[in-house]
């Protein structure tokens, strides 16, 4: 629980100088997730701690190495939730690694992912440099949206210091039915109620049954369920903790994991391996053998991307990005960390 | 910096690639250009271009990269922040002929537009497919898409649907290099940095939108609308405060001061109680049940909370008089005053008693009225300073005083502008918001994608060495730009 921005900045500010590659670490429960490096550690651990949190403006400011798990402990006994539900990965999980990882859980489909619950960043750059962008306001256009690329870049871009998110409030009521459905029609009931005002906040497909979850007033909910009919799913807490924490029967295996990105409606894909489904259709997670090439291609057909989200066997974890966008990532990265030191590698060989 | 080319020369070169009267040259063609919303900034344009499709913008800006001729794009021109105010040395890129729509898909909820499609034109196409457009500026009657992703704009439905940068899924971009960058997609994430998010609100200095794929809702079942009067300003921020506290996300909260009260009461007749201090004006929607219970929740909460009087509009009518007064706010506001000037600050509620309490000391420092019309569940200030351009020296004191008003917001951790923009208006704050650092990596990123400074010079990040005198949304005698446009 302190304030070691100070102590941080020294450190990068001298590996700026020696040019000295940094891996950023707190929690250590995503170190999974991205290509291999070798670096000195960086540990931001000890940078922890709520900073602020104002339950009726709906926004909560934490140092990054804070525990996820502080912090929505700390916003549910107000009633509140991270919108978009992220996963731990393990009971160190802190802030900053969710943010640097960007990746969301269930709600995604409904409350958006987790640079939409940004609101603003503290982030020390590649020199040392203190920098704050954004706020703690939901609306806010000063400036360009530096916080928001924060958001999934790995810790390539800078070291999050701080971070204010958006948060929402934990619905009076949430309720969980299962329908049984072939591949096909299931991925056409979800986005069919995605088309109704009805309050589902999150899906799930395993290839024989198609779960919903519906969060809402107890009225509200009792009306869909009804309209919806199907079976009631009893232990609806720990179903969606298994989906987001991959701890479910599916995600328990040795083969490489691919994480499919896809736009919702999206026809079964031709990739071999058992596969769920969640986000009404729009990420698939296979487990499959195929080779790299054949997944990357089958993926840009659908115009969706792939990523290898375990099992790294070539070291080649996210979709190649087109020439143009490349040579832009490689100024970006340029513009906040000139030598290069802040996770290299992470993210693409050549960042 | 910018290379010595005749205007006559540069006429040929467009002409070359763009049919004859797409290429404006004569002052009164390229006067219409001349401002946008933001009327005390002016200049004409070198030159005024109106392409119909992707290839042409593609020539023009491969010209405009040879001659380094300044690219300011626009589309209705309705910025409040001068966003869209022309360059002296530069082309006038108007995107109004990329109007089309050019793909509703239902089965994934999107539709994919060109730049110059109006906000709400986009959701008038997909109505009969029961879904719309979430992001809703006022003057989204006539304001595009492309201004849109620009500013970022918000609307009085963003407090539960969010900004633009929420409801956008994909961009074509055209780089001043030009080549085509396709950020985003009907999918929800991205491979490599969400350079999606750093363009969107970029006011037009990093690419030229060419297309964009927008994210499309279903219509919630129903809506309510409710009325709350307070003799207290205090008590209608507290109510906003429980209403929030209570677990609910109303569509739109709106607050109104005695002021403006009082103006639209005279302007629209819109029925408010004339003696509260304050009024607030929630919208509710959802699924019908759910609707029920947060009308009787939010009810409750507006009692417990002093409410003075509180009204449930019984039908769509009646919805739409309590809204007519908050819509009809500024127009009722100019009716009062020969100018006035529109602030766009927003502020963490909790600091609403001494921001409200502090505006009142300053204006009366200044000795000019300043009436309070915002967006409350969000923050979104909306100060409009009541003045004369006639009286020496009181546009002045207006601009003065709009500049100490912002500076308070940043104060107490707000931001000097929600909604509309820095464009050209608010560089001056922006050196109060961000430090030198800050702003280097601004400028940086800037160079990163636009190395001579083509797209947009001069608006949104100030320079280091100058901190650029302060301009203001100025309305003088109602001679607005689109002065049959809404502004609340």
């Amino acid at each position: 629980m302190s304030d070691c921005r100070d102590e941080i900045a020294s450190k990068l500010h001298d590996a700026f100088q020696r040019k000295q590659a940094l891996q950023i670490k707190a929690g250590s429960t995503k170190q999974f997730y991205g290509r291999d490096i070798q670096a000195e550690a960086l540990s931001l651990t000890d940078h922890s701690g709520i900073i602020e949190y104002e339950p009726s403006e709906l926004y909560i400011t934490a140092r990054s190495g804070t525990p996820l798990r502080e912090i929505e402990q700390t916003i549910a006994e107000q009633q509140q939730i991270l919108p978009c539900e992220p996963p731990y990965f393990g009971a160190t999980a802190t802030l900053g690694g969710t943010i640097a990882c960007g990746l969301a859980g269930p709600r995604r489909a409904s409350a958006g992912n987790v640079r939409d619950c940004i609101l603003g960043t503290e982030i020390l750059n590649g020199k040392g440099e203190l920098l704050r962008f954004g706020g703690k306001v939901m609306k806010n256009v000063a400036g360009y949206d530096v916080s928001r690329l924060m958001c999934g870049a790995l810790g390539t871009l800078g070291v999050l210091m701080s971070v204010s998110l958006r948060l929402l409030p934990k619905p009076a009521c949430e309720q969980t039915i299962v329908l049984a459905l072939d591949s096909s029609t299931a991925i056409s009931k979800m986005n069919q109620l995605a088309n109704t005002p009805m309050p589902i906040s999150a899906t799930f497909y395993d290839g024989h049954e198609l779960y919903i979850r519906l969060s809402s007033s107890l009225s509200a909910v009792e009306a869909c369920k009804n309209e919806i009919d199907g079976e009631i799913v009893n232990n609806n807490d720990m179903f969606w903790t298994n989906i987001k924490e991959q701890t479910h029967d599916f995600f328990n295996s040795d083969e490489p994991l691919w994480r499919i990105s896809v736009p919702p409606s999206t026809e079964t894909l031709n990739i071999s391996g058992e596969n769920v489904i969640e986000w009404n259709g729009a990420l698939r997670w296979y487990k499959s053998d195929a080779d790299e090439s054949t997944i990357r291609t089958e993926a840009e057909r659908v115009r969706g991307h792939a990523t290898l989200f375990k099992g790294n066997t070539t070291n080649q974890i996210f979709h190649p990005l087109p020439v143009s966008s490349m040579k832009l990532h490689k100024k970006l990265k340029q513009v906040l960390d000139p030598v290069g030191i802040l996770n290299p590698g992470k993210m693409f060989a050549e960042l | 910096m910018y290379t010595p080319i005749s205007t006559v020369d540069l006429v040929k070169q467009f002409h070359s690639v763009l049919p004859k009267d797409a290429v404006l040259d004569k002052d009164e063609q390229l006067r219409p250009y001349e401002c946008d919303a933001l009327t005390a900034y002016r200049q004409l344009p070198r030159l005024a271009l109106l392409p119909s499709n992707i290839e042409e913008i593609q020539a023009i800006v491969k010209i405009c990269k040879e001659y380094k001729i300044p690219i300011v794009a626009r589309g209705a021109g309705t910025s409040l922040s001068g966003g869209a105010l022309p360059h002296a040395d530069g082309i006038l890129l108007n995107l109004a002929k990329l109007n089309k729509v050019v793909e509703i898909d239902t089965k994934n909820r999107t539709a994919t537009v060109q730049p110059g499609v109006r906000n709400l034109a986009i959701s008038e196409a997909v109505k009969p497919h029961g879904l719309y457009y979430a992001p809703d500026p006022s003057s989204q009657i006539a304001c595009t898409i492309g201004g849109n992703i620009a500013e970022n704009s918000g609307g009085v439905h963003c407090l539960k649907y969010g900004l633009t940068i929420h409801n956008i899924l994909a961009l074509k971009i055209l780089t001043i290099e030009g080549e085509i960058l396709e950020l985003g997609g009907k999918n929800l994430d991205s491979s490599g940095f969400d350079l999606l998010a750093l363009m969107i609100g970029s006011e037009g200095m990093l690419g030229v939108t060419l297309e964009a794929t927008v994210k499309l809702l279903p219509h919630p079942h129903d809506k309510k609308v409710l009325l709350a009067a307070f003799d207290q300003i205090q008590k209608a921020g507290d109510a906003v405060n429980g209403i929030i506290s209570n677990g609910v996300i109303p569509a739109g909260l709106e607050m109104l001061d005695q002021l403006t009260i009082q103006a639209t009461e005279m302007y629209c007749s819109p029925g408010y109680p004339s003696n509260a201090a304050a009024i607030l004006i929630c919208e509710l929607d959802g699924y019908d049940e759910e609707l029920e219970t947060q009308v009787q929740l939010v009810k409750k909460i507006l009692i417990e909370h002093q409410a003075i009087e509180v009204r449930v509009a019984k039908d769509k009518q009646e919805a739409e008089l309590l809204w007519l007064g908050r819509k009809a706010s500024f127009p009722a506001l100019g009716n009062l005053t020969p100018d006035y000037y529109c602030m766009d600050g927003t502020i963490p509620r909790k600091h609403l008693a001494h921001v409200l309490e502090s505006i009142s000391n300053l204006s009366a420092k200044h000795g000019l009225r300043v009436a309070n019309v915002f967006h409350a569940g969000d923050g979104n200030l909306h100060p409009v300073i009541l003045y004369d351009a006639n009286v020496p020296g009181e546009l002045e004191t207006a601009e003065k005083l709009g500049g100490e008003i912002l500076v308070l917001c940043v104060e107490v951790g707000g931001t000097i502008t929600g909604e509309h923009g820095v464009g050209v208006e608010k560089l001056n704050q922006m050196c109060v918001q961000f430090s030198e650092a800050e702003l280097n990596t601004f400028h940086a990123i800037k160079a990163a994608f636009d190395e001579d400074g083509l797209l947009n010079p001069g608006k949104a990040i100030p320079t280091l060495h100058r901190c650029a005198e302060l301009g203001a949304m100025h309305v003088h005698h109602g001679k607005l730009p689109h002065p049959d446009l809404p502004r609340f």
